[in-house]
């Protein structure tokens, strides 16, 4: 046996160090990884790198000062920056609130199989299949005040019509109801699928026991199925800070800033008042913001993760 | 006993009644727009809904399809779309490939920021994506919209078919490599026929999103290279709104997803909740 490892030992030392077997994990991600660095790593450190100039659309971008943390100290004052943080925030509130209550009810309520649920389901996907743009146009039509079926059905309850997407009020409604009906769908589908994982035994044996319909759900399956909640939540906050197209297209962030999600803010400072490096120093902070939450998700559930990690 | 029954009748009775009317809500905006952009221009205007009984008019497609660039537009976002589609699905595949198989230094690093660069806002990369257009002049090509496309999708696409990858027996692939086949060669011919599915559904997330995408497109393509939802938005002008044919053109761009959907629901719907619920 020892003159074996003896003999096996010196096969091993001249081992040619370019084993293409140990290598080829590396030469299989590598396409991916450098495309990833590419088209999304790349662009990030561009809007730090940028937002230390004072770029505008339609200059060299050689001929533009340098202006060091001016972006950042003018950010941090700026009454308009904060604005749009409070609107996503009270946006992300409203629609995330709702659609949470509403589709983790429903999904409560008509959880139980029945025949033809993959008809029900194949329907409540539509609306997350369907272009954002597309969305965002039918709501304008909807919500339009002259030609508008909304007002037009209000009508009946003695509703005067209004002016939804030219009021500061109306047009935040409009943009949360629009998000409410795309999404609550999604959270739906997500704790359904959640519930019906769940280990049959453990309500038959609190069906045993005795516990009836509350306690059967606030005490049993809503803390089993924690953490989808948690994920459907988290993902969902993070679509609010990513969320631009929709409402680019419904109010264009309008009237004012009423509807100018941070995301939005971003893309109107630099396309529309041209300020490239001032709108690259917003996106750093978005970028912090969605950094933060994405931890939050990875913490929450990692799919990647071997189960020996845990 | 009896009572029972009963009553268990009258809820899925109920349990009917409240998914029927979950989905006419989830369907009726849609159907708004298929049926407005049958509608002449008098009908769109009128103030009183007609959701059904109307006569249908082709003028709104005639129009779109005649005056506009209609079939520039359909030509770039199928390009774009399958373009994306192709180079996000070969690196994907390789790289969930080795994530799920292989133990390697940087394998865990690699895995947590394949997750976080998905969550990269698309309003962060305009900027960046603009000056790369600007200073390299590439203005009016299609390659910018398909690159950024294939950078958004892949950390999707990965983790989802790192997930497909899991489910396959290791023991295939141990059988081809005593049969002296190279890493290729069971990643080409032993494991890709067995992930056509999985393959099926990366597809259609990439294609979707590369296809419905609309403010990287506004941005980076000009006359020549738009794709359908910037066209779409087009309609839009400073003196109004031309209902009738953004809702044709709206239909139009929303017939693929729909087909999608009734044809892969269930796999979509394991796509979506990949995330969130644990098989």
């Amino acid at each position: 046996m020892s003159a074996q490892a003896e003999l096996a030992k010196p096969a091993l030392a001249v081992k040619p160090p370019m084993d293409i077997r140990a290598l080829s994990p590396y030469f299989f991600i590598l396409p991916a990884v450098l495309i990833m660095v590419a088209g999304l790593v790349y662009p990030v450190t561009q809007a730090f790198y940028l937002s230390f100039y004072d770029w505008k659309i339609g200059t060299d971008f050689d001929d533009a000062p340098y202006v060091g943390m001016r972006h950042f100290l003018r950010m941090v004052a700026d009454p308009d920056v904060w604005e749009s943080v409070w609107v996503t925030v009270r946006f992300g509130f409203w629609t995330i609130t709702i659609e949470m209550a509403l589709g983790v009810g429903l999904a409560l309520l008509l959880e139980k199989p029945i025949r033809g649920a993959s008809v029900f389901r194949t329907i409540f996907i539509l609306p997350l299949m369907v272009s954002p743009v597309v969305v965002g146009l039918i709501w304008r039509y909807l919500f339009d005040a002259r030609i508008g079926w909304i007002n037009y059905y209000l009508g009946f309850i003695g509703i005067e019509p209004q002016v939804w997407l030219g009021d500061p009020e109306l047009a935040f409604f409009a943009i949360v109801f629009t998000d409410i009906w795309q999404w609550t769908p999604f959270i739906f589908i997500i704790v359904i699928a959640g519930l019906q994982a769940l280990p049959s035994e453990v309500v038959e044996a609190a069906k045993i026991d005795g516990v009836n319909w509350w306690q059967m759900i606030f005490l049993i399956k809503l803390p089993m199925i924690k953490s989808v909640l948690v994920i459907a939540l988290l993902m969902r906050l993070i679509d609010v800070f990513r969320a631009l197209e929709v409402m680019y297209i419904l109010t264009g962030g309008g009237p004012g800033r009423a509807t100018e999600l941070l995301s939005l803010h971003i893309y109107n400072r630099a396309f529309d008042t041209q300020q490239l490096g001032y709108a690259s120093a917003i996106s750093v902070l978005l970028i912090v913001i969605v950094f933060l939450l994405s931890l939050a998700i990875l913490v929450a559930s990692n799919p990647m993760k071997d189960k020996s990690d845990v | 006993m009896h009572a029972d029954g009963l009553q268990s009748r009258s809820n899925v009775f109920s349990h009917y009644a409240a998914l029927v009317v979950l989905s006419l809500i989830t369907l009726a905006p849609i159907w708004v727009m298929v049926a407005t952009g049958f509608k002449d221009d008098v009908l769109v205007q009128q103030k009183e809904p007609v959701w059904f009984f109307f006569v249908p008019t082709m003028d709104n497609y005639a129009h779109i399809m005649t005056r506009g660039k209609f079939d520039t537009y359909l030509w770039n976002s199928i390009i774009v779309g399958v373009a994306s589609t192709f180079f996000t699905l070969l690196p994907g595949g390789m790289c969930a490939y080795a994530l799920a198989r292989s133990e390697f230094r940087g394998r865990r690093f690699t895995a947590n920021a394949t997750l976080l660069v998905r969550m990269v806002p698309p309003a962060v990369l305009a900027v960046p994506a603009f000056a790369m257009v600007v200073t390299f002049n590439l203005n009016n090509d299609l390659a910018v919209l398909i690159f950024f496309y294939t950078a958004l999708n892949l950390p999707f696409a990965i983790w989802l078919l790192f997930g497909f990858y899991k489910q396959i027996p290791v023991e295939l692939e141990e059988a081809a490599i005593v049969d002296g086949a190279g890493p290729l060669q069971v990643f080409f011919r032993v494991l890709l026929p067995l992930m056509k599915s999985g393959y099926a559904v990366a597809a259609i997330f990439t294609f979707r999103i590369a296809w419905n995408e609309f403010i990287l497109a506004l941005l980076l393509t000009g006359r020549k290279t738009r794709t359908l939802p910037v066209g779409a938005a087009g309609f839009i002008t400073d003196t109004g709104v031309e209902w009738g044919r953004i809702m044709a053109m709206g239909t139009l761009i929303v017939i693929p997803p729909l087909l999608f959907t009734f044809f892969a629901a269930r796999q979509i719907i394991a796509g979506m909740t990949a995330g969130a619920v644990k098989g």
